[in-house]
């Protein structure tokens, strides 16, 4: 097992460099960069010592080895319209942004999984019809409508539920105030619940649909024909033998996941006027703050990296066979 | 060199009815299942209105009207001219301007996917077929752009090159690549082993024309299933990053944009400048969904694990 996990380690090693070399030529991708970071009314010695102060002057791998140096010591430049370091701030609104994405996660995965069973196990009734009609549904419905659409129903018509805003919940408790950490707790979530459905509501939708045909697929071995004619109840078929299989597919696409919600989190945020990494990226993104945007993209891949890791990891733990898989490579 | 003829004249022949005999079944699968046709039938309407949707429209996308700002839905001008589904913030009829942004999401999600299909099926072919040091590179490219959640890419991409139709396309197509690339090499590796395509090698066929003649033809058609399902999650990105202000310039309606522009508004409750953007988007994007699904089911049910 060890040799896989040191090639996996390799392996993102690759990715992230590729990731850095991606960031660095995006910036070039429009032309001479300098013209980002500076005003429309710069005269030309402003750009010309703007694009020195930068270092847009020299060659471009001596500007991309900078640009690893800099990230390596987590020096993302200045934002052009905070005139704070960009990974400070993009740092600040990243707790806001993990609770609504594992909120999120929770909904796409505990929901996921009964509602595909149960569509599994009444496979062609009413129930696996109306399930697979709405997960349709859900794979079809932008995140961001879906929210804008809870907030004139839950927030305005009704008025159940907050429609902007965030309570911090991870902030107070990283500081050891668990007091006020637990105090927020009903009113984080109650700031989440919509935000929440709607970035889960794709990936809940899709997880569906995999928790369904994957337990379709296991139902139909021999194993689980022979654990049934042992005379085993059907519960117990159920959990101990077809459930544990099929549960692998499904860790495999939970590292994926992550990436989409992320995507999804930066277009609701925005509905919602959430103060996370997305909102800061909308801001950014009309603001042409380059650095801000490049802070926040960069942060919320390399996180996508590391969670993809642990799931491989995790994955080999679970599954046995990766184990015996080992010595053939 | 007459044998040979008489055989391809046969195969033609016989190519032709099976072509035939597969079309009845594809009707005959569409019409069992249903809703494909109902999905055919709104993605037949969403087509018309890209391509006629000037001739179409009651009025001019931009035309701004500020005494007829906001008007309800089925109110009328003084003119006696009827906004079926209300006006904007600057008195635009929303009909109008949802029958123009049809074009966009059409457009853009079929062009990526051109864009995206031919990218992947190509580094697909080269990687299956070439093996070694080419198959690493192509694989591993893939592997790194899929380690970025794509709609970062995209963003990042598009603050810099800047907004506008051509811009989308190519970023949103080179994001589709991988997904192709991958399948098609799967399906390379397997078919270079083949009688068939030792047969081309043998009758000293050139390397192109074995990729592009012999393989590929026989690749196609799991792809359209993907292709299906990639142009529903395209018209979806593209929707989020017109959006976010980083889809075409904003003088070209488009129902990401109106979406966006509905949110100031919100709180007034002019429920009708959120609401009907987004039923064209799910609309359009559910059909394609089910099409894709009838397509995997018409093809090949096994599909479904790839999925």
């Amino acid at each position: 097992m060890g040799s896989y996990i040191l090639r996996r380690l390799l392996q993102s090693i690759i990715v992230v460099i590729g990731v850095t070399m991606v960031s660095f030529l995006a910036l070039q991708a429009g032309g001479d960069p300098t013209y980002l970071f500076v005003s429309e009314r710069a005269s030309l010695e402003e750009i010309e010592a703007t694009r020195r102060a930068l270092g847009f002057d020299r060659p471009l791998h001596e500007q991309y080895l900078s640009f690893v140096g800099d990230l390596v010591q987590g020096d993302f430049g200045q934002s052009l319209s905070y005139r704070q370091p960009a990974m400070e701030i993009v740092l600040e609104a990243l707790p806001a942004t993990i609770e609504l994405t594992l909120f999120a996660m929770a909904i796409a995965l505990l929901l996921a999984i009964p509602l595909g069973v149960l569509a599994a196990i009444h496979r062609g009734t009413a129930w696996d019809g109306s399930i697979t009609t709405l997960a349709m549904f859900g794979q079809s419905v932008p995140s961001f409508w879906l929210g804008i659409m809870m907030i004139l129903f839950f927030g305005l018509y009704l008025r159940w539920l907050p429609i902007s805003g965030q309570v911090p919940f991870l902030v107070p408790l990283m500081e050891g105030n668990f007091g006020t950490a637990l105090g927020n707790l009903p009113r984080t979530i109650l700031h989440l619940i919509l935000p929440g459905i709607a970035v889960g509501t794709y990936s809940l939708a899709r997880n569906t649909r995999l928790v369904r045909s994957s337990l379709l697929e296991v139902l139909e071995q021999d194993y689980v024909r022979t654990a049934r004619s042992k005379g085993l109840p059907e519960m117990r078929v159920l959990v101990h033998h077809a459930l544990r299989n099929a549960w692998l597919p499904v860790v495999t696409i939970v590292g994926l996941e992550f990436g989409f919600l992320l995507g999804g989190v930066v277009v609701v945020e925005t509905v919602f006027s959430y103060p996370g990494i997305g909102r800061l990226l909308f801001a950014a993104i009309n603001q042409r703050d380059i650095p801000l945007v490049q802070a926040g993209v960069i942060l919320l891949a390399g996180i996508f990296i590391l969670l993809n890791l642990l799931v491989d990891l995790i994955y080999v733990r679970l599954d046995p066979r990766m184990k015996l898989a080992e010595g053939r490579g | 060199m007459n044998d040979q003829l008489a055989q391809g004249i046969v195969t033609k022949d016989h190519r032709e009815t099976e072509f035939r005999r597969e079309l009845r079944r594809a009707v005959r699968v569409m019409i069992e299942a249903r809703w494909p046709v109902l999905a055919l039938v709104i993605l037949l309407a969403t087509a018309v209105a890209a391509a006629f949707g000037p001739a179409l429209a009651p009025f001019d996308p931009n035309r701004q009207n500020l005494v007829l700002r906001l008007a309800d839905p089925l109110s009328s001008g003084p003119d006696g001219s009827v906004f079926w589904l209300g006006s904007d913030v600057l008195g635009r009829d929303v009909l109008t301007r949802l029958l123009y942004g049809a074009r966009i999401s059409l457009l853009v999600g079929i062009a990526a996917i051109v864009v995206g299909g031919t990218i992947g099926i190509v580094a697909g072919l080269l990687s299956g077929y070439f093996g070694g040091w080419v198959d690493d590179v192509i694989m591993r490219l893939g592997d790194i752009q899929l380690a970025f959640p794509f709609i970062l890419l995209a963003i990042m991409f598009l603050v810099v090159l800047g907004s506008g139709i051509w811009n989308l396309i190519l970023v949103l197509g080179v994001g589709q690549w991988v997904t192709y690339a991958r399948i098609v090499r799967a399906d390379t590796l397997s078919l270079r082993e083949k009688e068939f395509v030792e047969a081309a090698r043998a009758l000293g066929d050139s390397t192109t024309s074995i990729i592009f003649r012999t393989i590929l033809p026989n690749i196609l058609a799991p792809l359209t299933v993907i292709a299906s399902f990639n142009v529903a999650s395209v018209i979806l990105s593209e929707a989020a990053l017109s959006f976010l202000g980083l889809g075409v310039p904003p003088s070209v309606p488009t129902w990401g944009s109106m979406l966006a522009e509905s949110r100031d508004t919100l709180v007034a409750n002019k429920w009708w400048l959120a609401v009907f953007p987004g039923v064209a988007i799910v609309l359009t994007v559910l059909s394609f969904n089910i099409l894709g699904d009838w397509l995997r089911d018409f093809l090949d049910p096994r599909l479904r694990e790839r999925t």
